[in-house]
C-alpha cells in the first residue's frame, strides 16, 4: 500500500486530494504507478495527458524512474508557481 | 557550514521590521542583510477583469523541507550568518505580501547573492501552486520558463 496525493489543478480535475492504494503487479517505480492509475479512465487519464506533470516521493521531487516502496508517500503535481 | 536558519509557512501576514530585529538581535558579526519581500501582483492580462484575489495552495510537510533544503543549499554556497524565510499560504488580495526571505552576512555581496538564490530556487522547487481570481472566474496561474531559466543559472560543474 502506498499513499498518493494530488494538488492544484490535478486535484481539481479528478476530484481528489489523495488516497491508498495497492500498487499493481509489476509496478515499481512512478511511471509505472502513473499510468495504473491512468488506465482507470477519465478523469484519471489526466494523469498520461498532463504535460510537465511533476512528481515527488516521501516529499522530494524525484523523475519518474524513482523506485517505489511499500509505505512511501507520492505526490504528482503541476509545475510549481510560488514566490 | 550550518546556518542559523529559521523557515515558516503560515496563513499570517509578516512584520519585516520585526523579523530583521529577531534575525540580528545581539549579533554584532552580521554586517549586511538583504531582503526580499514578493507581493501579490495583478499581470494586468486584461484590463477589464483586474485580478480579485490570489489563493496560494502548497504541500504542508514537503513544503517546510524542501524550504529548509533550499537555505542548506545556500549556506553551503555562500558564508551566511542568518536566514528566515516565510511563506504564506491561502487567500490574499493583490498588494499582499506572500514571500519574506532575509539573508544576513559579513559582507553584501554574500547577502545579496544568497538571497536572490534562495527566491530562484523557491520559485522552482517550494510546492506551491498560485491560483488567481477575477470577476470572470479563477484560474491557475501557469509555470513560467524564465523562473526555470533564473534557477538554472546557479547549476554548478
Amino acid at each position: 500500500m502506498v499513499r498518493v496525493l494530488y494538488f492544484a489543478g490535478l486535484r481539481e480535475v479528478l476530484g481528489s486530494a489523495g488516497e491508498d492504494i495497492t500498487l499493481a503487479p509489476g509496478v515499481t517505480d512512478i511511471a509505472a504507478l502513473r499510468r495504473q492509475l491512468a488506465a482507470r479512465g477519465e478523469p484519471w487519464q489526466a494523469l498520461a495527458r498532463t504535460p510537465n506533470l511533476r512528481a515527488a516521493l516521501n516529499q522530494t521531487m524525484v523523475d519518474e524512474s524513482a523506485l517505489l516502496r511499500d509505505g512511501d508517500e507520492i505526490a504528482f503535481f503541476p509545475p510549481v508557481t510560488g514566490g | 557550514m550550518i546556518v542559523p536558519s529559521k523557515v515558516s509557512v503560515c496563513r499570517e501576514p509578516f512584520d519585516l521590521a520585526a523579523e530583521l530585529r529577531a534575525l540580528t538581535a545581539g549579533r554584532t558579526d552580521i554586517g549586511g542583510v538583504a531582503s526580499f519581500v514578493g507581493l501579490v501582483r495583478d499581470l494586468g492580462h486584461d484590463a477589464t477583469q483586474p485580478l480579485l484575489s490570489m489563493s496560494l495552495e502548497h504541500y504542508p510537510g514537503m513544503t517546510e523541507r524542501a524550504l529548509e533544503a533550499i537555505v542548506a543549499e545556500a549556506g553551503s554556497r555562500w558564508p551566511l550568518l542568518g536566514v528566515r524565510v516565510i511563506h504564506r499560504y491561502g487567500e490574499l488580495a493583490p498588494g499582499d505580501p506572500i514571500v519574506l526571505v532575509l539573508v544576513a552576512s559579513a559582507h553584501r555581496g554574500e547577502a545579496f547573492a544568497a538571497c536572490e538564490f534562495i527566491m530562484d530556487y523557491l520559485k522552482t522547487r517550494a510546492p506551491f501552486w498560485k491560483k488567481e481570481a477575477t470577476a470572470a472566474g479563477a484560474l491557475w496561474v501557469d509555470a513560467r520558463d524564465s523562473d526555470d531559466a533564473a534557477a538554472s543559472r546557479w547549476r554548478q560543474g
